[in-house]
């Protein structure tokens, strides 16, 4: 790491955000610039990689590498993209339909596969920018257009799938406390393998009732564990709002297979030669 | 919970003055914030309050960095002037801007500000032992309840906007 | 004053201005008076606040396209509208109503020999009690367009019903103060007299009137995933299918929309999803599996700016390569497209109706400027076009779902029908359906699947052909109307020239296109692609007895009227 000091506003491009004013995502923005200059990175060395949505668009308004890809599919682009270049930090950001939705069987294999990378998913509970539909995190009685009277379909338990599928370390955090999660956010990075958090970030366009979120949101009650049995006792009363670390695994990131390095192509040719 | 729970250890003047400082600088960086959504949102009236508000701030700033003499407050609020619980005490609430807010809504979003780093000077006088830091937090504490009283003045010229001002007729756009 | 046959208004405001409220409700207005009328948008990059400008052509016949000049423009205020310069065009003629705070004039004003009148809206609004500048601007408008305070204050009424009496009176009082505003003005304009007419007026949307056309058509089951343009239609279905006994389910993406409408169909159920450009690609491989298994299904593609996220609010037609060639292997299958709003409604129903006959996907290009798009149209007339699948039923013996007929189609049996038992397969199959890799097996079945298609009689609506002079202008979609009016501009200046405009693209109707040519002796394409994949469409599929000028440029900007006719005008 080097040993200039950076600030928050050295990861702040001058693009000026579209997201509207009241968007919990401009405070995401900020937790990333605090976290990123807490671990002291150049913003060179790091990648934001998103999709498709409001949260989306936040590569474009820090001053690190982006891809603002296809919907969906930001963690498979992340993947490639780590696999190739272990020595970038990785940080994938997407929102609760891009990465519930469209992207949820990515995010599966993202948590099996283990390779070291941060996964930060800005839950508004709807799609925002294709202007409120229902996402899977949404409640199942919130009316929409698209879903007159609700879906009645069970929310999604992100925490819960990451935990199942492997996620080496799995947090939640709130938008309205940026310091709080660019801590946790901190700690994502540096621990190794396939790190989620959940952030919690209200729309202010589409779902104003979440100005509530900042009254329900509260540490859980328990520190964090690297016993995976107890982490799933916890969320089976998780309510959707406990703030903090839940989990902090012990699996090794993956490491494509090693091979010899250097071999002549002359070794590789004998298999031809008669 | 206290408005100031996880708020830093002031252990002597200059770091009052460090943590003093920082407070100023954030505010102004969100004033600038806000002048910035205002200005991509057209919202031209609030761009030059916000600008209004950040200037303010500014100057503030430059008192306590003159008050400091020779010593880098700069470099000592990096130290310390982390606020655990919340932001930075007079960090307008971004939660709270809307693209169509009025005037109103930004002095009330400013006298919040005021009023939590009142608060927060208030519970420095109360609870230092030194004398030196009692002083100065208790100049401080006047200095922000001055600013309440100021904001509360320029509230009188701005009505209570009515319970429609947020209503804009078109809807809003799916950019993608 | 001399009558004008249209007239175009564009109201240009930003920050929560109203701007395209206001334009909306005077197309409602002018639609209850009996004229016809188009209302389109364009807008910023912001989610909200952004700066927008409703542009509106009133007409006594209908429109169908946008204007080369607007008449009218009013600026509630000017904070970044010159990002609208291209498309917004003044003319010395135009008058335009702007106010003094409102912030600098954009060149496109200042450079056009516009007269400017200056009304302070903004103040006038601050003297009410909840005023708002947009509704000074109704009333300006209203009052220059020769309607009466009651005619411009009734939609508004009926969209703030449920803000309480305080936001309504102050509405009319705004719309009061805009018309006292405009009384000294000399617009110089008028609208002629709109045509009396027995048919019922309607407004809608172009993705609206795609739903509509749907149900019309037989669709009742729907999957969705929303992508900007297309999720009105979506939106318009979830309660309106509902009510028809029709059930909408949301998918997590559009691979699984659309192998819920072929699981959907399969089952016996017409099914319809809607989509834009990417989520087409992401469609194609089931679209492959609907073709081989022989499953009417209808993808709605709204087109938009393209290549990949491309500019998801704007209208252009690059997506006719890929509904026509995308799919891998030989996969003949039914491509239409819509020709304006209007022509939503029957093409959609047209295109069910063929699905279901010819069981085979049908995919609809539209695009954002129908999608988007309000109109004021006469009520669509009821067509006897509903989905009738040939269905296997009283099955005896061994059931040959893919059994060679006369006219290729195969009756299919719905699960259920006792005998009927089969397993539909994307692998080749014989006529019993069953997977086989055997050469007579596979030509068998590839020609039945181009057969059934080629040997259908789609009638007289496969294109609008309409003219007959020696030069044809082919064009398709949403171009259709500006076509139409550059051939009736060409014909006031003596020129005359025909126009064709296939709303059938696939399979092709060489004799068809034939016969509608005949005695051309200049062909004009017109799109908007960059690649000129129309131009290159006509040529690899039907002879072209003519030299063929092309007249292709991408969006965003729309292809006026004006610009078809000068092209029309400079080839003699």
């Amino acid at each position: 790491m080097s040993s200039v000091a950076y600030k928050q506003a050295d990861y702040k491009s001058d693009v000026k955000p579209i997201w509207c004013p009241g968007c919990g995502d401009y405070h995401v923005l900020m937790s990333f610039g605090r976290a990123f200059a807490q671990l002291g990175l150049p913003p060179e060395q790091i990648a934001v990689i998103s999709g498709i949505g409001c949260s989306s668009r936040i590569p474009a308004y820090t001053n690190c590498y982006g891809f603002h890809g296809v919907h969906g599919r930001s963690l498979a682009l992340a993947a490639g993209l780590k696999v190739t270049r272990p020595d970038l930090t990785v940080v994938v950001a997407s929102g609760d339909g891009d990465g519930y939705s469209i992207g949820g069987n990515h995010f599966l294999h993202a948590c099996r596969r283990n390779i070291d990378m941060t996964y930060v998913v800005m839950d508004n509970h709807i799609y925002g920018m294709t202007k409120g539909q229902p996402s899977p995190t949404t409640e199942p009685e919130f009316d929409t257009a698209l879903s007159p009277g609700g879906t009645r379909v069970r929310p999604f338990h992100p925490l819960v799938v990451a935990l199942a599928s492997g996620a080496n370390f799995i947090a939640r955090c709130f938008s309205g406390d940026p310091n709080q999660t660019a801590d946790v956010l901190a700690e994502a990075i540096k621990h190794p393998g396939f790190s989620f958090i959940e952030i919690l970030s209200p729309c202010v366009t589409f779902r104003p009732d979440e100005k509530a979120w900042k009254e329900q949101v509260h540490p859980a009650p328990v520190t964090e564990t690297s016993d995976q049995g107890k982490a799933a006792r916890r969320l089976m009363t998780d309510d959707g709002f406990n703030i903090g670390i839940l989990y902090r695994g012990t699996r090794t990131p993956y490491q494509p297979a090693a091979g010899a390095t250097n071999i002549d192509l002359s070794e590789l040719e004998k298999d031809f030669e008669l | 919970m206290s408005k100031t729970a996880g708020a830093p250890k002031v252990a002597n003047l200059n770091d009052l003055l460090a943590v003093a400082y920082q407070i100023e600088i954030d505010a102004v960086d969100r004033y600038k914030l806000l002048a910035d959504q205002m200005e991509t949102h057209n919202n031209p009236d609030l761009v030059k309050i916000f600008r209004d508000l950040a200037r303010a701030e500014g100057i503030h700033g430059e008192e306590i960095r003159r008050m400091a003499g020779d010593f880098d407050v700069a470099a000592r609020a990096r130290e310390i002037a982390k606020f655990e619980k919340s932001e930075s005490p007079e960090e307008a609430d971004l939660g709270s801007a809307h693209y169509m807010m009025t005037p109103w809504h930004a002095l009330q979003l400013s006298l919040a500000g005021e009023e939590r780093a009142l608060a927060y000077f208030t519970s420095i006088v109360e609870n230092t032992k030194d004398p030196k830091v009692k002083t100065l937090a208790a100049e401080l504490v006047e200095e922000e309840a001055e600013h309440v009283q100021l904001v509360h003045r320029l509230l009188q010229r701005y009505p209570k906007p009515s319970k429609n001002w947020a209503d804009d007729l078109d809807p809003p756009v799916s950019q993608e | 004053m001399a009558a004008s046959r249209s007239i175009s208004i564009a109201i240009i405001g930003s920050g929560g201005a109203g701007a395209l409220t206001t334009v909306d409700s005077l197309l409602e207005t002018a639609a209850a008076a009996g004229w016809h009328g188009l209302f389109t948008r364009t807008l910023g990059p912001q989610i909200r606040g952004g700066e927008a400008a409703g542009l509106l052509r009133l007409a006594v016949d209908p429109v169908e396209s946008l204007p080369d000049r607007f008449d009218l423009m009013i600026g509630i205020d000017w904070l970044n509208a010159h990002r609208f310069g291209a498309e917004i065009k003044a003319g010395n003629q135009t008058l335009v109503i702007s106010d003094p705070r409102g912030g600098d004039l954009p060149p496109m004003v200042t450079q056009s020999g516009a007269r400017v009148v200056e009304i302070a809206m903004k103040e006038m609004a601050k003297a009410i009690p909840d005023g708002r500048p947009n509704m000074i601007a109704l009333g300006i408008a209203g009052r220059l367009l020769g309607f009466t305070v009651e005619q411009a204050f009734a939609p508004i009424a009926k969209r703030l019903a449920d803000k309480g009496p305080a936001a309504i009176e102050a509405s009319l009082a705004g719309i009061k103060v805009g018309f006292g505003a405009a009384a000294g003005i000399d617009f110089g304009v008028q609208l002629a007299a709109p045509k009396p007419s027995k048919v019922r007026r309607w407004l809608l949307s172009g993705n609206e009137a795609t739903a509509l056309g749907a149900i019309r058509g037989g669709i009742r089951f729907a999957a969705a995933y929303p992508i900007t343009p297309a999720t009105e239609i979506l939106e318009w279905l979830a309660p309106n299918l509902t009510k028809v006994g029709g059930t909408l389910l949301q998918a997590e993406d559009e691979l699984a929309a659309i192998n819920m409408i072929i699981g959907a169909s399969y089952g016996g159920t017409p099914a319809l999803t809607a989509t834009s450009g990417p989520g087409l690609s992401l469609m194609i491989e089931a679209l492959g599996l609907a073709t081989s298994a022989e499953i009417p299904i209808v993808v709605v593609d709204v087109m938009r700016g393209g290549p990949s996220t491309g500019i998801p609010t704007k209208s252009e037609q690059g997506d006719l390569n890929i509904a026509i060639y995308g799919m891998h292997g030989d996969a003949p299958h039914l491509v239409l497209a819509p020709q304006s709003v209007g022509d939503c409604v029957f093409t959609t129903q047209w295109a069910t109706y063929l699905a279901e006959a010819l069981q085979a996907p049908a995919i609809i290009l539209s695009d954002q400027f129908m999608g988007q798009s309000r109109a004021a149209i006469e009520r669509p007339a009821d067509v006897a076009f509903i989905g009738a699948r040939s269905i296997a039923s009283e099955i005896s013996g061994p059931y040959m779902r893919h059994a060679m007929t006369a006219n290729g189609v195969s009756p299919m049996a719905i699960p259920g029908t006792r005998g009927g038992q089969y397993t539909a397969d994307g692998l080749t199959h014989s006529e019993r359906a069953t997977p086989t890799s055997g050469a007579a097996d596979h030509l068998a079945q590839l020609d039945k699947r181009r057969d059934k298609l080629d040997r259908f009689n789609f009638g007289d609506h496969w294109a609008s052909v309409e003219g007959a002079g020696d030069l044809a202008v082919i064009t398709w979609g949403s171009l259709t109307g500006a076509a139409r009016e550059a051939v009736a501009l060409a014909a006031a200046d003596g020129i005359d020239a025909r126009m064709v405009a296939p709303r059938l693209l696939a399979p092709v109707l060489p004799e068809r296109m034939a016969a509608a040519l005949a005695g051309v002796k200049r062909i004009l394409v017109v799109e908007q692609t960059h690649g000129g994949q129309f131009n290159k469409f006509l040529r690899a599929h039907y002879d072209l007895p003519a030299p063929v000028r092309a007249f292709n440029r991408p969006g965003p900007l729309p292809i006026t009227a004006g610009e078809i006719h000068r092209a029309i005008a400079v080839w003699r």
